[in-house]
């Protein structure tokens, strides 16, 4: 872990300021994947800005009839909040299904968001890795790919974004909203908030420098019923090999979104549509364009009869 | 104490304290955080500084040159070692790898540098300063397939050839000829590799974690080229092993080259995300089994040819050794191919050979019964021997393989199984059931024991024996009350200490059994003493309520002494008719339910049972807690844990704990543990053998073989992970 310098922010403002005007700052929340990431030097930040004191840490209910959750809320609060738990079933099972007890009662909405990719070249600082290290290349695409993305990745990077909770978002149409350096705010829908890695994927967000999660937005409940079903390689406290995160209405519409198959949370809202004609149906729009390697073509399969399962669910 | 023929009556025999369900009388100090580990010795030494080991970005080649002026220059360093600093310092022979010295890259994550701070967080920031460039080799392959091969036609002298295998195979009317992986894997013990050494006045002591205290004090006295009896080293509690510490490793070196240089206390540990391609593994297998029977299911060919991956001068791991004794047939082929190639250190690791080999041989063997349309459980009891199949003048000492299979049988509901494959279901879960047989050898090493009887009556051992979590100083404490009639809380253990008398230690299964024979032997030195005192034949006394009892006479043990400690010491030595009269091993069988997703392949282990045939049992509770960690273990090997060989840059590529998945509690259910009542009157005065090995040894193909019967699908590449099932299972619409 390189030396760092180190300061309490004491608004969402002045966050933002801080870690614009410092060169390689870092916010720090809850810190369960920064820290990891800090003592073997994927991450260098020169000054972290602690958030920890900006309150933030409420879910409110919003004009709409949506729910405005508060860039700290721990993401066991958020998991077992009744509103949450009522309305928004497919979120809650996400976090659930993500990480420990433990880490989840440090982790917060707005850090999981921006948690980085668990591709295991991206953490070996001997290794390659564009995310890493701009230039050096790519080790996992004819490397060990088995947990890597399938589909919107490119020849610089394949990494997965690892949150559940980020998928159950993308499925809902949540919105991040931020704080700027120059204090004006903006909500980004987070269908655009994850960036594709193209040839910049050192850049995992839309967020400027500097700029800050605040919040994000649910908009009004779905209803229908809600699934999330994460498959991996064992029951607890790993990463999706396939997730998929669903909501269904009684006349068979809704929609779905996957994880760990892209460097985001992968969703398409015309694959939505086939949803009514079942998961091949689905997955044959969803995953349009999929290059898997020799090692993850497994998931194209997996991730449509995943969606399979959770459709025979549904009807029962 | 020479143990040169089975054994009679004992005071042991008794069993009023060994024998005994006790809970673990180190327990309360593990439950509460106070028993001190290695890294967390603060006390032991003081003006302790820190170093932080750097591992090697090559997998072979030379190092052309290290740039330290950064690390040097950074706050709180005190020392930077590197490897181009000295020699390659001598090897032990147990060890494969060199641990430190000289330009030679043999491994990635090898040790090259050592930095020595005030502080952790310092010591580590400055060691990623240093800037290393190597001359790298990429000629050699680091894909055992290929290399496999590649060596294909090589001439190998057998590790066993009874009869003409080749003739009866050709024969027989049944055969299976197939193939078989196993992967690497990692012991993942949850105390990393750690050490504290410090020198004074030319001798070294070392505080570390470490199986085997004997065997690592010899190779740190060759190491530094010091007699032995200059060198010290204490390991009295260590967080799990699995053989990851049977030997010196870079923690050890490190912290012995830094105090030296430093001339101040160092500790060093492995960062996590080092253990895997710097300390060792087991080795990865590719396993051809060929198995011929007659029609009525009795085997007449058996072959096992296993290639493995090792460094130069190692043996990797022999998936052979199992099959050489577990089942009958007259003609037998038996092949280990060690390949050397530059991946990191393949060696111990729990039940090494059997694990791996017994992966494949119970899936061979499973496989076999359904060519024949025979129930699993009655093939393996059909092809049971009494008698050492490769050498049939030499009995087994006692072997009870049929009756664990027949009592695990009535006791899972062997006969409500699912007969078909993929035929049960429930809901959306695929229900299968699965069988594997258990065979691991039984060895004992030579094991001393100091004895003291106190003046108070209280008793205290030493012995540099080592408890990785196992129970032994539960049992050395039960062995010493047995035989002294003292209750088990007058009974204090010291363990772990080179100053104490050597000892079998840890590994291959022999701990448990050949600690308490030596103990027993201190012990019974200790009662000859005290009758001498008495001036009584030592065969009149008998032992009870803290009491000596002779004749009539009953003399405290407090006013044996007369005021003054009694202190006897000895050791057990075995001799060779347990090795060459008769073949000693234990056996167990093992079944278990699995459900499997019928759309997502996901699998669950719903319910498993071991029974277990081990001799006598020194403590059931620690003994069921060593096979059902085991079992876990198995549970691991079966469907998750594999070290994923990046056959470019040859090395690891999941090397923490997020990558290299082990079972978590979500993995594991109920598990049943039965061990069946015997003794072994030919493996130690105790007639004890151990368990903590014979727990891994086939769980694994009872895991495979049950997803086979659940869903139809026959898996031969372990781990049986749910992108190997998908192809074979039901359509989901």
């Amino acid at each position: 872990m390189r030396a760092f310098t180190y300061e309490r922010a004491e608004t969402p403002q002045q966050a933002a300021m801080a870690a614009a005007s410092t060169d390689h700052a870092r916010f720090i929340a809850g810190g369960t994947n920064l820290l990891d990431l800090m003592k073997i030097e994927v991450e260098t930040p020169a000054h972290l800005v602690d958030v920890n004191g900006l309150g933030l840490d409420t879910i409110e209910n919003t004009d709409d009839g949506g729910l405005r959750v508060g860039a700290l809320v721990r993401n066991t609060d958020l998991a077992a909040d009744p509103r949450v738990r009522r309305d928004y079933g497919v979120l809650s099972r996400a976090l659930v299904a993500g990480a420990s007890g433990q880490l989840r009662n440090k982790a917060t909405t707005g850090g999981n968001l921006l948690q980085r990719t668990r591709c295991p070249y991206f953490y070996d600082t001997n290794m390659p890795c564009n995310k890493r290290r701009p230039g050096t290349g790519c080790a996992a695409l004819e490397g060990f790919s088995r947990q890597l993305a399938i589909i919107g990745g490119s020849e610089h990077c394949i990494a997965t974004h690892p949150s559940d909770m980020a998928v159950a978002m993308r499925l809902l149409d949540a919105e991040v909203e931020t704080v700027l350096p120059n204090g004006n705010t903006r909500a980004i829908p987070i269908a655009d908030f994850h960036r594709l890695p193209g040839d910049t994927p050192q850049i995992d967000s839309a967020l400027i420098p500097g700029e800050f999660i605040t919040a994000v937005t649910l908009p009004r409940p779905l209803g229908g019923k809600h699934f999330y079903h994460k498959v991996r390689d064992r029951a607890s406290y790993a990463f999706a090999l396939v997730s998929v995160a669903a909501v269904i209405q009684p006349d068979g519409g809704g929609r779905v979104a996957l994880g760990g198959v892209a460097p985001k949370p992968w969703r398409r809202e015309d694959a939505d549509a086939a949803l009514p004609r079942g998961a091949k149906a689905v997955m044959a729009r969803l995953l349009d364009g999929a290059e898997p390697t020799h090692e993850n073509r497994f998931k194209v399969n997996l991730a449509e009869r995943t969606l399979a399962a959770v459709l025979a669910e549904a009807k029962e | 104490m020479r143990f040169d023929k089975p054994a009679g009556r004992n005071p042991a025999d008794r069993g009023t304290v060994l024998g005994q369900p006790l809970p673990r009388i180190d327990g309360p100090l593990k439950t509460t955080g106070t028993a001190p580990y290695a890294y967390e010795r603060h006390d032991v030494a003081s003006g302790q500084l820190v170093g932080y080991p750097v591992g090697a970005a090559i997998a072979k080649g030379r190092i052309r040159s290290m740039d330290t002026r950064a690390a040097k220059a950074a706050p709180g360093v005190v020392a930077v070692i590197t490897t181009l600093d000295m020699d390659r310092l001598p090897k032990a022979r147990m060890n494969v790898a060199y641990l430190f010295g000289g330009r030679d890259i043999q491994h990635y994550h090898q040790a090259i540098a050592v930095v020595v701070a005030d502080t952790f967080e310092r010591a580590r920031a400055a060691a990623a300063l240093i800037r290393t460039d190597y001359d790298e080799d990429k000629s050699t392959s680091f894909d055992l397939a290929e290399q496999r091969r590649a060596h294909q036609d090589d001439e190998v002298e057998p590790m066993a050839k009874v009869g003409d295998f080749h003739r009866a195979f050709a024969e027989a009317p049944v055969q299976l000829d197939q193939t078989y992986t196993t992967p690497g894997q990692s012991h993942a013990q949850m105390e990393p590799h750690a050490s504290i050494a410090e020198w004074k006045d030319g001798a070294l002591t070392l505080w570390s974690a470490n199986q085997m205290i004997e065997w690592s004090k010899q190779a740190l006295a060759k190491a530094f080229d010091l007699p032995a009896e200059k060198v010290r080293l204490d390991s009295p509690y260590i967080g799990g092993g699995f053989g990851a510490k049977l030997f010196l490793r870079a923690d050890a070196v490190l912290a012995a080259v830094a105090a030296r240089e430093t001339g101040r206390p160092v500790k060093v540990a492995l960062p996590r995300p080092l253990i895997a391609n710097n300390a060792t593994h087991r080795g990865l297998t590719i396993q051809r089994i060929r198995i011929g029977t007659d029609r009525d299911g009795r085997i007449t060919a058996i072959g096992h040819d296993n290639t493995t991956n090792t460094l130069p001068g190692g043996d990797g791991e022999n998936g052979a050794a199992p099959t050489r004794h577990f089942y009958a047939g007259a003609n037998r082929l038996l092949v280990h191919r060690p390949l050397e190639m530059h991946l990191p250190e393949s060696n111990a690791m729990r039940a090494p050979g059997e694990t791996a080999g017994l992966m494949a041989l119970e899936v061979a063997m499973d496989e076999m019964a359904e060519k024949l349309n025979m129930d699993p459980v009655a093939f393996r009891v059909l092809n049971d021997t009494q008698v050492d199949p490769d050498n049939p003048e030499r009995p087994f000492s006692e072997r009870h393989f049929v009756e664990c299979l027949e009592r695990g049988a009535e006791r899972f509901g062997w006969n409500e199984r699912n007969r078909k494959p993929g035929a049960r279901r429930e809901g959306q879960w695929l229900i299968g059931h699965g069988v594997a047989g258990a065979y691991r050898g039984a060895p004992v090493q030579a094991s001393g024991a100091r004895v003291r009887l106190k003046p108070d009556g209280t008793v205290r051992v030493d012995t540099d024996m080592t408890d990785i979590g196992t129970g032994s100083y539960t049992i050395i404490a039960q062995t010493a009350a047995e035989m002294l009639g003292v209750p088990l809380d007058a009974v204090d253990v010291g363990l772990g200490d080179s100053d104490a008398p050597a000892s079998a230690g840890s590994g291959g299964q022999w701990g448990a059994a050949s600690s308490t024979a030596g103990v027993y032997a201190a012990c019974v030195a200790l009662r000859n003493t005290i009758a001498e005192r008495l001036d009584a034949d030592p065969e009149d006394l008998s032992f009870a309520d803290g009491q000596v009892r002779h004749g009539d006479r009953r003399t405290p043990l407090t006013e044996v002494g007369g005021g003054e400690e009694l202190v006897a010491e000895d050791k057990i030595e075995f001799g060779d008719f347990r090795s060459k009269e008769y073949l000693l091993a234990t056996f167990g069988a093992h079944f278990v339910e699995v459900g499997v997703h019928a759309a997502t392949g996901e699998i669950r282990v719903r319910r498993m049972l071991a029974v277990c045939d081990a001799g006598r049992i020194l403590n059931p509770v620690t003994a069921r807690s060593q096979v059902i960690g085991a079992m876990t273990m198995g549970v691991g090997a079966a469907l998750m844990e594999e070290l994923a060989v990046d056959t470019r840059y040859g090395f690891f590529a999941n090397h923490d704990l997020a990558g290299y998945e082990v079972p978590v509690h979500a993995d594991i259910p109920e598990q049943e543990v039965i061990f069946l009542e015997g003794e072994d009157p030919y493996s130690t005065p105790l007639k004890a053998k151990g368990v903590g090995e014979l727990g891994i040894c086939g769980v694994s193909a009872a895991v495979a073989n049950a997803v086979h019967n659940a869903t139809g699908v026959r898996v031969r590449d372990y781990p049986v992970t749910l992108d190997k099932l998908l192809d074979g299972l039901p359509e989901v619409v």
